[in-house]
């Protein structure tokens, strides 16, 4: 697809423009008046091609909801979303499965996120067939060719998800998300539930792929530290705001708002003091 | 507890609460293969210590904590090994006098609190009920008792809270539920599972803040089971090492987070960013990782488990077991570099 300069106020290297993204919640409660929830409260920021973007923020900030209209999988109350110049937000359904597949997302728990049941090589191949770019000998070497990217070993093919090991399965995760030749991943707390020596060696796949394959990322995520590590900017949500966005080193060296310094203070050090004990 | 056991080991088995003494756990698959899960695990926990158990998804940290109070899934055996609490073995108590300690001289908290805790049932009420099933002081007393030990845990809203259902709450205040029901019946010991996982930094550092508090206040000893080592600083007092099943290291937390010995440890412990490592000096930086994972571990062939995926292995590892190592007197360590 190409990258319809101007349109939308997009300049050429900016691959996802986010304008005002408002979202809302109807909170149910049986009777008496209808509350609502405001999960993303005016949301503004734009990605460019092959950067990452971390968006940081304690739970309940809005991140989630935010991975989620970005993939195209909730529709925002109001506000664009420019991805390559197109405004996903009002693109009609036959357009819209145009864009889907150039947005990935990775979620937190590979385990609850593939088929158990499934072979490696059936996860692999299911987007391929769904998308039917693919006759069916190619499928295969495809398959593999994913699991080379990953540092998966091809032997792995017929077994079930289920003999994985963690790392492995998010390593099986990003494959099959890269099977449609994504431009955008967005991996919601991709790295939360693994092993620490694990994440290390997920985060360095993901920075390998990104400079082999020139991948943009939004990496949402709560661990501030791993933020750092990855993005080229990190912006930092509270109550579905932006609070504070800004290149990476100057939000670690120089945070300006509250919640950062909170997150900051709260990111577990080998070397750290005591944590406050409870006002009684 | 037995009377012709030498003095000293005798008053050191006195001072600790809990003492594991060369616990040895496995599970049989459904194909009747036996996986090894813990490999002859041996330590004390002392009354109000707390204890750090970091190890990788796999190395037995899990089956160390329900393996303690007899809660092992069916497939699950203790080959060996002993527990002994309050003058007793819990390995080979009967049912009866195990339902007397679990959940009232020792509680258990678990990772997932959304998932512990009943939909329908108010927070207060499922409080009330383990006291209830462990004591019964009458109406008026179970429910003050109940209050006294919300307010402890949540010093504001404890009324409120108590009146709510889980699905109410957040995830740090569910997880605070769960440490209510531990603490409710005034357990000497508290095993915590990746009791903080879910949660995030900030909850994080609160719910642990109140573990401590809660330490201070009752003398609580706790062993608090995590795979982020970076969570024990200045939170343990002892940290201990598994790996593949065994302790490659054990000593108090200050010494091993600031100067760990063991390879594994080392490696663990580098593969963590630092806040201060931003990505400023080029895409080129990776992170040390320790190659392979720990589904490599060595258990049934010999030699250190840790040996295929050292960097500082030498011949010897692949011969036989390393020992434990005294580096001081607290400190010890399961390594040939340190033997001599």
């Amino acid at each position: 697809m190409k990258i319809e300069a101007s349109a939308g106020g997009l300049d050429m290297q900016s691959l996802l423009k986010v304008e005002n993204l408002v979202k809302r919640y109807a909170k149910g409660s049986l009777a008496g008046a209808r509350e609502e929830l405001l999960a993303l409260d005016g949301v503004s920021f734009t990605v460019f091609s092959g950067t990452t973007l971390a968006v940081v923020g304690e739970s309940g900030s809005g991140k989630s909801t935010l991975a989620s209209c970005l993939a195209c999988l909730e529709s925002p109350t109001t506000g664009n979303i420019w991805f390559e110049g197109k405004d996903t937000v009002k693109l009609g359904e036959h357009a819209r499965r145009q864009v889907r597949p150039q947005i990935q997302l990775i979620f937190q728990d590979p385990a609850s996120s593939l088929n158990p049941r499934w072979s490696v090589l059936e996860i692999l191949v299911e987007p391929l067939i769904l998308q039917r770019k693919f006759k069916r000998e190619e499928m295969k070497q495809c398959a593999n060719s994913l699991l080379e990217r990953v540092g998966l070993s091809p032997d792995i093919v017929g077994r079930p998800p289920t003999e994985l090991s963690g790392g492995q399965r998010q390593r099986l995760a990003i494959a099959r998300a890269l099977a449609l030749d994504p431009k955008l991943l967005i991996l919601d707390e991709a790295l939360s539930a693994l092993d620490c020596s694990v994440q290390a060696q997920i985060a360095n796949l993901l920075m390998g792929l990104q400079s082999s394959l020139g991948m943009t990322y939004l990496f949402i995520t709560h661990d501030l530290a791993m933020a750092a590590y990855l993005a080229d900017e990190i912006a930092v949500m509270n109550r579905g705001r932006i609070v504070e966005q800004g290149p990476a080193e100057k939000i670690l060296k120089q945070p300006q708002h509250e919640t950062t310094l909170r997150l900051l203070a709260a990111v577990p050090r080998i070397t750290r003091a005591a944590p406050p004990a409870v006002q009684q | 507890m037995n009377r012709n056991e030498d003095g000293p080991k005798q008053a050191r088995r006195m001072a600790s609460v809990l003492e594991i003494q060369d616990l040895h756990v496995s599970y049989r698959s459904r194909e009747g293969v036996v996986c090894p899960a813990l490999n002859g695990v041996s330590f004390g926990l002392k009354p109000g210590e707390i204890i750090g158990v970091i190890g990788e998804s796999g190395s037995g940290k899990s089956t160390l904590a329900v393996s303690l109070v007899r809660l092992l899934p069916s497939n699950g055996e203790i080959t060996r090994g002993a527990v002994h609490f309050e003058g007793k073995d819990l390995l080979q108590a009967k049912p009866e006098e195990l339902q007397q300690i679990r959940g009232r001289r020792i509680s258990l908290i678990f990772q997932e609190p959304s998932l512990a805790l009943h939909p329908t049932m108010r927070a207060g009420e499922q409080v009330r009920q383990v006291l209830a099933a462990h004591r019964s002081p009458g109406k008026n007393a179970l429910n003050e008792r109940t209050r006294q030990v919300f307010a402890e845990v949540f010093p504001e809203e404890a009324d409120r809270i108590s009146r709510s259902y889980p699905h109410q709450l957040s995830g740090g205040q569910r997880q605070r539920v769960l440490i209510a029901q531990a603490i409710v019946c005034g357990p000497s010991v508290v095993i915590a599972d990746e009791p903080t996982a879910s949660l995030d930094p900030v909850t994080q550092m609160e719910t642990l803040g109140v573990f401590r508090t809660l330490r201070e206040k009752l003398g609580l000893a706790m062993i608090f089971i995590t795979h982020n080592p970076a969570l024990l600083s200045g939170f343990a007092d002892r940290v201990l090492v598994l790996y593949g099943g065994q302790v490659v290291e054990c000593g108090p937390a200050a010494t091993v987070l600031a100067s760990p010995r063991h390879p594994y440890t080392k490696a663990l412990f580098q593969s963590i960013p630092a806040v201060s490592e931003g990505r400023g000096n080029g895409r080129s930086t990776r992170l040390p990782v320790i190659l392979g994972d720990s589904s490599q571990s060595s258990l049934p062939r010999g030699g250190c488990p840790f040996e295929p995926r050292c960097t500082e292995r030498i011949s010897i590892c692949r011969e036989r077991e390393p020992a434990l190592v005294n580096l001081s007197e607290s400190h010890v360590v399961s390594c040939f570099k340190y033997e001599n």
